[in-house]
């Protein structure tokens, strides 16, 4: 696996990291909960096919600023200037877990001249009185990564410090990922994305991990049903809650089979 | 030195095999352990214990903020420390305090502590926590990342409120107002005393210099593990050019009296084993909110030995929930978590935590866990008459004591008619 292309662009006047690698037509794709520590397998796969870009969000890996925004709007407006300035309006969008919330953010306010195709893996942003996802935001210690990945070692790998880093900027990068999902889904209700589903007349396809134990099926239909567009969704088996990090050939697959 | 009476008010019919059967103390404690008439008794007991300890002489009544807490039922310290107030004439009223960041509007906290304030002549002291992960993070939902930014301005707010001389607009980040105006303003000039209750963070160390606050380190876990962060505060306070005058600080610590130490020994077992146990039977997922702890802390944490001091002797006794909390009571005297004997040992004991850790207001707890109202009474009494002549001269030919409330002049107060009787 070779590693991508690094640039760097201010977002409110904080340096965001942009890592992009393949030829082809533009390909977006922002992570899920803890974002990107290191260049993933599936993101490898969508290269082999795709110009990927991936860029990394105010307070991910590589990138600062999310103590700046303070609500969804900012956000969304983060996300957007990010897109843009990767040349991504009106390509196709992949967003996964976190990502996945802003991802439909971006095609429901936006609309087609932002986001042409829209994946959304294991979206977060509803919320269900009646099945509440659970709150992976007061966990105990050591328990995370089982929460996200149908393997534990799959997320602890991921987020490993490699030989040569510095440990304690490694892990203050890997809480800070943390800390800015919480900024922008904090108490993991509902984000309001709801309310601005039907906005979304673009093709859309939903990929759920089998073994998500975080969302619960049933969510994928409460999207498929708001969003206005064609819809469908996919159920991964072997994959949780970050499925592209479980399953990454198989998500690649469903991408570029539904995208073209 | 000020000699504090501190009251957590902790439901004291937890049941037995609490631990066992339940995940948490906090946050989600299960609502049906609850009893509002067994409750009604308990805060009728408690308030007592406060009075009664401003009758026999302590410096200040205190009182502080928990939500959905087993062992704190004092959601809103405020309503507390009115009754106090009326039912008091010169005991300091420490509220310790309110979580400035969970009002919204913050003006509520600078409105309550100034009617608190005028009721009871300037006797408050207004502490300003930013709350425990718990509290703030979980069972007010309060956006951990956001916590710290919106406790600033909070303060910032409160402070304008308390001392402008006019109606102002405040159009902050988190609060915009096109009129502030708080009456009744606080009797206290230019506003009570501020403390601040925090761990062992560096920057609550500094912002307290800055600022020329109060810091308090309330922690259930004793002298023995607080050194450490005495330690590193004090010489923080000496490398920021500050005296080491110890009213700077206040500490909390559970204490014992006993006629004899056999007798302490043996009535205090069972309550500090109930609060250790089951008080303090915290599910560590509410520990660690995303964002709760600053990144400096974060790096403090990992590369200062004052930090690594602290936290090593925090892993040895702390234990929201955790592992390596002492819960039996042996181990409870060996770590220092309470202080028992007779009235010479205590009084030996406390004279060394307070010139060791140099700090000039201890805040006792001498009601804990499951005590019940005879013995609170009972601990109190011989504290009072016993324990307190013997260390209450410490420091007061030194040192000023810039940070306690300065009261109306006694013959200018109102006396309620219930205390006058």
């Amino acid at each position: 696996m070779s590693q991508p292309k690094e640039r760097t662009v201010q977002i409110n006047g904080h340096p965001c990291r942009m890592w992009e690698k393949g030829e082809g037509k533009p390909l977006g794709y922002l992570a899920g909960y803890g974002g990107l520590p290191k260049w993933t397998p599936v993101l490898d796969k969508l290269a082999e096919r795709r110009r990927v870009l991936a860029p990394s969000l105010p307070g991910y890996p590589g990138s600062l600023g999310h103590e700046e925004l303070d609500t969804m709007l900012d956000w969304a407006l983060a996300t957007q200037e990010l897109l843009e300035t990767a040349g991504l309006d009106g390509g196709d969008l992949v967003g996964v877990s976190v990502g996945a919330a802003l991802a439909a953010e971006m095609a429901a306010i936006w609309g087609p001249a932002m986001v042409r195709k829209l994946v959304l893996v294991s979206p977060l942003g509803i919320y269900d009185d009646a099945e509440p996802l659970v709150d992976f935001f007061a966990v105990r210690p050591g328990t995370i990564s089982g929460l996200l990945c149908a393997e534990a070692d799959t997320f602890d790998d991921l987020t490993a410090c490699p030989p040569g880093a510095d440990e304690t900027e490694w892990r203050i990068e890997m809480v800070r990922a943390s800390t800015a999902a919480a900024r922008m889904l904090w108490p993991l209700c509902d984000t309001g994305v709801i309310k601005r589903l039907p906005r979304i007349h673009q093709d859309t396809l939903l990929l759920m991990g089998g073994e998500d134990r975080i969302l619960p099926r049933s969510y994928a239909k409460r999207f498929t049903d708001a969003i206005s567009g064609k819809s469908d969704v996919q159920v991964l088996p072997g994959a949780g809650h970050l499925a592209d990090l479980d399953q990454p050939a198989a998500v690649a697959q469903a991408i570029l089979t539904f995208c073209g | 030195m000020k000699l504090m009476w501190f009251h957590l008010m902790p439901y004291t019919e937890l049941p037995e095999n609490f631990r066992d059967e339940h995940p948490s103390v906090w946050v989600d404690i299960d609502p049906k352990l609850f009893d509002p008439e067994r409750a009604h008794l308990m805060y009728n007991d408690f308030m007592d214990e406060l009075e009664y300890a401003a009758d026999c002489g302590f410096d200040a009544m205190c009182v502080n903020e928990h939500h959905s807490n087993g062992y704190g039922l004092m959601p809103s310290p405020n309503l507390i420390a009115s009754a106090l107030a009326r039912r008091s004439t010169d005991a300091a009223i420490c509220l310790m305090g309110n979580s400035l960041a969970l009002y919204n509007p913050p003006l509520r906290v600078a409105e309550e502590m100034a009617m608190i304030d005028v009721i009871s002549g300037g006797r408050v002291i207004a502490g300003f926590p930013v709350g425990s992960p718990m509290d703030t993070a979980y069972a007010y939902g309060a956006n951990p990342s956001q916590l710290r930014q919106r406790y600033q301005e909070a303060h910032d707010l409160i402070i304008r409120s308390w001392t402008e001389d006019k109606a102002f607009s405040f159009n902050g980040r988190f609060n915009k107002h096109r009129y502030v105006n708080v009456w009744p303003r606080p009797i206290q000039k230019p506003h009570p005393p501020i403390w601040v209750p925090g761990g062992g963070s560096v920057e609550t160390w500094h912002w307290c210099a800055e600022m020329d606050y109060l810091y308090a380190y309330l922690s259930y876990f004793g002298y023995k593990a607080g050194r450490a962060t005495m330690n590193g505060f004090w010489e923080e306070m000496k490398r920021l050019g500050k005296d080491p005058n110890p009213y700077r600080a206040g500490f909390l610590q559970f204490v014992g009296v006993g006629e004899t130490q056999e007798e302490a020994l043996k009535l205090y077992k069972e309550p500090a084993e109930y609060f250790y146990g089951r008080c303090l039977h915290v599910d560590p997922r509410y520990a660690v909110p995303p964002g709760y702890t600053t990144e400096a802390t974060l790096r403090a944490n990992v590369t200062s030995m004052v930090s690594q001091a602290a936290a090593r002797s925090l892993d040895q006794g702390k234990g929201f929930g955790g592992r390596g909390l002492n819960r039996q009571w042996d181990e409870i005297l060996e770590k220092g978590y309470v202080i028992c004997g007779d009235p010479d040992q205590v009084a030996d004991r406390l004279r060394e935590v307070a010139t060791d850790l140099n700090v000039g207001h201890l805040m006792m707890l001498l009601q804990f866990g499951n005590m019940n109202a005879d013995l609170a009474r009972y601990n109190t009494k011989l504290f009072a008459e016993q324990v307190m002549p013997q260390i209450k001269d410490l420091f007061d030919d030194q040192w000023e004591d810039k940070w306690w409330p300065q009261a109306m002049a006694k013959q200018k107060r109102a006396v309620p008619k219930a205390v006058a009787g």
